[in-house]
């Protein structure tokens, strides 16, 4: 880490207590507008859960922060560095930001260790001893070092997703963004993967998690931010957002969300721009 | 009496089985069985055409055809890449070399690689050179956009993958993308080896000398040395022995391919 962050020689200022600062920031895909100026900042160490219906741009604000997706307006700083500054090395800072996936994206033609050590060796030049020994650490962190042998496609979704994880944590990242990282998952393997999660949380590790998971919300989060229609309806300590909402909007996505039955309903309707994006 | 439909079923099947059985008789009586085994599989022949039909024809044959897919393969990516590429000129260049290509017969490339640039340049290429290009160039188009079609196929998540460890556009495609790209299209890959087995008889068009017939010229010449038959049959049933199982290979990739989905 340390000599990646002089590379860039855009090291943030010691104690620099902002991970993410995100000002004004609007993201339209032709005629739909998905982002209508979004201001908000995650602090390091801090556990950001950023909840609301599909569609309602939560995972674009998310992928707008590593530039998977090219705002069109407004500033994301990450660390310290600008990432919607043209002249920024993209590739330079999206190492230091870890990103997990709905759907996984494990390289499917490698193993799991060869999953956690390309980037290591072709990324950050680590020899191979050395990115082995990061990927071990961290697939026995993820809880699952019988597995380095196996392909993604011997894994189920649970193990593949805890494996994705260790990929993002092999590269010393800074703080973390995770993807509706469960709702691709059968239930009963969505409770590994929170674990991991909250494992991770404890830790201190700065997370920005877009999830429908309002347990692991209420639990984990330090604040939980409500979106709608591409705006911040409203954000605040979990008990507040979750537990007291102050707005009509947020009440009601969370009835249908809480209540079982609605939000069967709920799911059907799951097919916004920024939903469902699972690839195989 | 008017017959079931299940009786109708199993009278008109029945001719059919008579009017095979009818026709196999007659042909065995008609034939001239003595004569057709002179003509097409004369023991003495085939004794006299080993080994040199496996140590030369059959040995030139997968040379030519390895040298063309091997050229094929290299320019078909780079042309696939091409194909792909954000730089519009690049993509229209490889448009139209892959268009042009696969339009025009391989007969044609051939007489312009064999004759029409030694005559118009006033150079002779190497005769492996002119195997390789002639083969090479019109099979670099197929398989551009077979590549193509498999680069295309790789889900997108994994290039976003890729790209958020910090890997650059080239990075992801060289370590992620294309490795996938090539398990995908590795059957249609294989189609094209058949195919390029078979193509490969037209480099009896460039005059080789003896050392260097394939299979098919081989068998054109031993021909007219023996009025039979016979050489072409094991010219033929020799290009069996490759594309039989090539063809058999594809089969078990595509149903190993399809597992792994």
């Amino acid at each position: 880490m340390t000599t990646d962050t002089a590379k860039t020689g855009r090291a943030p200022a010691a104690g620099d207590p902002t991970a993410i600062a995100v000002t004004g920031l609007h993201k339209a895909f032709g005629d739909l507008e998905v982002l209508k100026g979004i201001d908000f900042t995650v602090r390091r160490g801090e556990v950001v859960c950023v909840i609301g219906p599909s569609g309602s741009g939560k995972s674009t604000l998310l992928r707008c922060v590593n530039l998977l997706e090219e705002p069109t307006s407004g500033t994301v700083v990450v660390a310290g560095t600008e990432v919607t500054d043209p002249d920024v090395d993209i590739d330079r800072v999206r190492r230091r930001i870890g990103m997990v996936f709905q759907s996984f994206n494990l390289f499917p033609h490698l193993t799991a260790l060869e999953n956690l050590t390309i980037a290591q060796q072709r990324v950050l030049r680590r020899d191979k001893a050395e990115a082995e020994r990061i990927a071990r650490a961290n697939l026995a962190r993820v809880g699952l070092s019988d597995k380095e042998r196996s392909y993604p496609a011997q894994l189920s979704g649970g193990q593949q997703q805890r494996v994705a994880i260790a990929r993002a944590l092999s590269m010393d990242p800074e703080l973390m963004l995770f993807d509706e990282p469960t709702s691709a998952l059968d239930p009963e393997l969505v409770g590994d993967v929170l674990a991991v999660m909250r494992s991770l949380a404890d830790e201190g590790m700065t997370m920005l998690v877009v999830t429908h998971e309002m347990s692991f919300a209420r639990e984990v989060a330090d604040r939980v931010v409500f979106m709608d229609g591409g705006v911040i309806v409203e954000e605040g300590p979990p008990d507040r957002v979750v537990g007291a909402p102050q707005h009509e909007r947020t009440r009601t996505f969370l009835a249908r969300v809480l209540d079982p039955a609605a939000a069967e309903v709920g799911e059907v309707a799951d097919a916004g721009p920024e939903g469902k994006r699972v690839d195989r | 009496m008017p017959l079931t439909k299940r009786q109708r079923t199993r009278v008109v099947r029945g001719s059919q089985y008579a009017l095979l059985v009818l026709v196999v008789i007659v042909v065995a009586l008609v034939a001239d069985w003595g004569r057709l085994q002179r003509a097409f599989f004369d023991v003495g022949i085939v004794a006299d055409l080993f080994p040199e039909v496996l140590t030369t024809a059959l040995v030139n044959t997968v040379l030519y055809t390895l040298l063309g897919f091997g050229f094929g393969l290299v320019a078909g990516l780079l042309l696939a890449l091409m194909r792909l590429s954000s730089v519009p000129p690049y993509r229209w260049i490889a448009v139209t070399y892959i268009e042009f290509f696969r339009g025009v017969p391989a007969l044609l490339v051939f007489i312009a690689l064999g004759f029409g640039v030694p005559l118009a340049f006033e150079m002779a290429l190497d005769q492996y050179v002119t195997v390789m290009l002639s083969l090479g160039l019109v099979g670099a188009a197929y398989m551009a956009e077979t590549i193509r079609a498999g680069i295309r196929a790789v889900p997108k998540g994994q290039t976003e993958a890729a790209r958020s460890l910090g890997m650059s556009h080239g990075r992801a495609m060289l370590s992620i993308v294309i490795p996938q790209a090539f398990r995908i299209v590795l059957p249609p890959l294989t189609n094209e080896l058949i195919l390029l087995t078979k193509d490969s008889s037209l480099v009896y068009l460039l005059g080789l000398s003896l050392g260097q017939y394939e299979l098919a010229n081989f068998g054109r010449d031993a021909l007219n040395e023996y009025k039979s038959l016979t050489p072409i049959l094991v010219a033929g049933l020799l290009y069996l022995v490759i594309t039989l199982p090539l063809g058999h290979l594809v089969r078990r990739l595509e149903a190993r391919t399809a597992k792994a989905r």
